[in-house]
């Protein structure tokens, strides 16, 4: 089916021909300008993290601090995608509805780009703070890859050509058993390794400075407002493609029904 | 209600291995391939026999995890083949009695696997077993959770035509932890890391246990469609 026949009938069954809205460019000019505010503050405001210790050497993170504007809100992105996904999927079970399905599946792969983006981030942060690109001594960097994995899974599973309530019932399971398995292995790799590298609530120790702090705050802001644009658009193309599905079913019968009825006419008049 | 599920559980868990008897797939496929997995370990370690004595045990867990998802993936073809899901079905055994009896199969092959295995690790990386009770103890949990959680997600993949690739990428993330707890054990049995054996082996119940509760809850909603 061409692109023109399905925008045309989407049209004339009242189905909207683009994911946006007046919410959505509200949202979107807001992240803009929070990002260009974000990158000001990051780079301009914040100063280098350093300490000078006992001993009177000077460590810290250094310039590498300026990355936790990216990766702390995209874990956190990620996390709230997976929240989302769980919950949409036990929604799902409970009604039964293709809204939930939509949401679980929209929230899902919102959250393994922040997975992902949260991955690199944190490498590319941990090789002049840690001295390594992979730590398998920590757990939170452990578990994330192994979230991402299960998740990523997950979207294998969406993209199987199978009927629609079988896939959505089937990834609901999936989601809810992987979300389990997040704290199974969370528990389990902390006891594998009984160390970890990763800065022990910074945030509330106070060791964090105002600038740093602040910055980190209003990154979790445009995450947030991020997080919402990118799921509206991703919710509404859901909708679209399953109304272009069913389109395709109509248009198939109307075809079938006009090709027996000119049979039916030809049996006629022999 | 209660003996009937267990009952159930029996009679499914007899008729797949007695598949499982007759087809030989198990013996003359499965263990030939997880043989040749740890003749490959061993060329990729080098012919080092320290290196294959320290890291016996991950590779140990390694091979039955890649032997296990051959296992997984034939218990649910089988069914699949000549509709017998379908019959399966309409049977009105309990659900819960299904996945139970389907678990408690795969279990049983991977048990005779981890003992031919076993052996293979002895003789071919030269371990020496230093608690039996540990080994035992943590083979069979191990096993279990492997089973359920294995079993679960057979469920979720059968079918669906991409059962073999999808499998892999969502069943190793999830068993993950079994292979981290049952490294673990097995490297305090062996005696080559001073690993606590006991205390993984309440993890690896525990993973079989919350995976049997998940399983059999959820086995009914995935068997409810054809």
């Amino acid at each position: 089916m061409s692109t023109a026949t399905t925008s045309s009938s989407a049209t004339r069954v009242g189905v909207p021909a683009t994911t946006s809205s007046r919410a959505t460019k509200v949202l979107g000019w807001l992240t803009l300008a929070g990002f260009a505010v974000l990158v000001a503050l990051a780079f301009a405001w914040v100063p280098e993290d350093t300490r000078i210790t006992e001993q009177g050497d000077v460590v810290g993170q250094f310039d590498a601090v300026r990355l936790m504007f990216v990766h702390v809100p995209s874990a956190i992105l990620a996390y709230t995608g997976f929240g989302l996904t769980f919950l949409a999927s036990l929604a799902y079970l409970r009604w039964r509805t293709d809204w939930w399905d939509m949401m679980a599946h929209s929230s899902a792969e919102i959250g393994v780009v922040f997975g992902v983006l949260t991955l690199v981030t944190g490498s590319i942060w941990g090789r002049p703070t840690w001295q390594t690109w992979w730590e398998w001594g920590d757990v939170r960097q452990v578990t994330a890859l192994v979230m991402v994995l299960v998740f990523i899974g997950y979207l294998a599973v969406r993209r199987i050509p199978a009927e629609a309530a079988v896939k959505a019932r089937r990834s609901a399971v999936i989601a809810l058993v992987g979300a389990v398995n997040i704290v199974i292995v969370n528990r389990s790799v902390d006891w594998w390794e009984n160390r970890t590298l990763h800065q022990q609530s910074t945030l509330f120790a106070r060791k964090i400075r105002d600038e740093t702090l602040f910055t980190l705050s209003f990154s979790f802001a445009v995450g947030m407002v991020l997080f919402a644009w990118l799921l509206l658009h991703r919710f509404r193309t859901a909708y679209l493609e399953s109304q272009i599905e069913e389109l395709e079913v109509q248009e198939a019968l109307e075809e079938r029904r006009a090709e027996a009825d000119g049979a039916d006419h030809g049996r006629e008049q022999p | 209600m209660g003996t009937a599920v267990f009952r159930d559980a029996w009679l499914i868990a007899g008729k797949d291995l007695r598949v499982e008897m007759r087809s030989r797939v198990g013996l003359n496929q499965i263990v030939p391939f997880a043989v040749t997995v740890l003749v490959l370990f061993a060329f990729a370690l080098d012919t080092d026999q320290e290196a294959l004595r320290t890291y016996a045990p991950g590779l140990f867990w390694v091979t039955v995890l890649l032997a296990a998802l051959l296992a997984i993936g034939r218990s649910f073809a089988v069914d699949l083949a000549d509709g017998a899901s379908d019959r399966l079905l309409l049977s009105g055994i309990d659900p819960i009695a299904v996945f139970g009896g389907k678990a408690l199969a795969v279990a049983v092959q991977l048990v005779v696997l981890e003992v031919l295995l076993g052996a293979g690790v002895v003789l071919l990386f030269d371990v020496t077993v230093h608690r039996y009770g540990l080994l035992v103890c943590a083979g069979l949990a191990a096993a279990a959770g492997v089973a359920t959680a294995g079993t679960l997600y057979g469920a979720l993949v059968a079918g669906l035509g991409v059962s073999e690739t999808l499998l892999p990428v969502l069943l190793l993330p999830v068993v993950a932890p079994v292979l981290i707890g049952a490294t673990r054990a097995f490297q305090d049995a062996f005696g080559v890391a001073g690993a606590e054996g006991w205390a993984w082996l309440g993890l690896l119940a525990g993973f079989a246990a919350i995976y049997g509760v998940f399983g059999a809850l959820s086995y009914g909603a995935l068997l409810e469609e054809a």
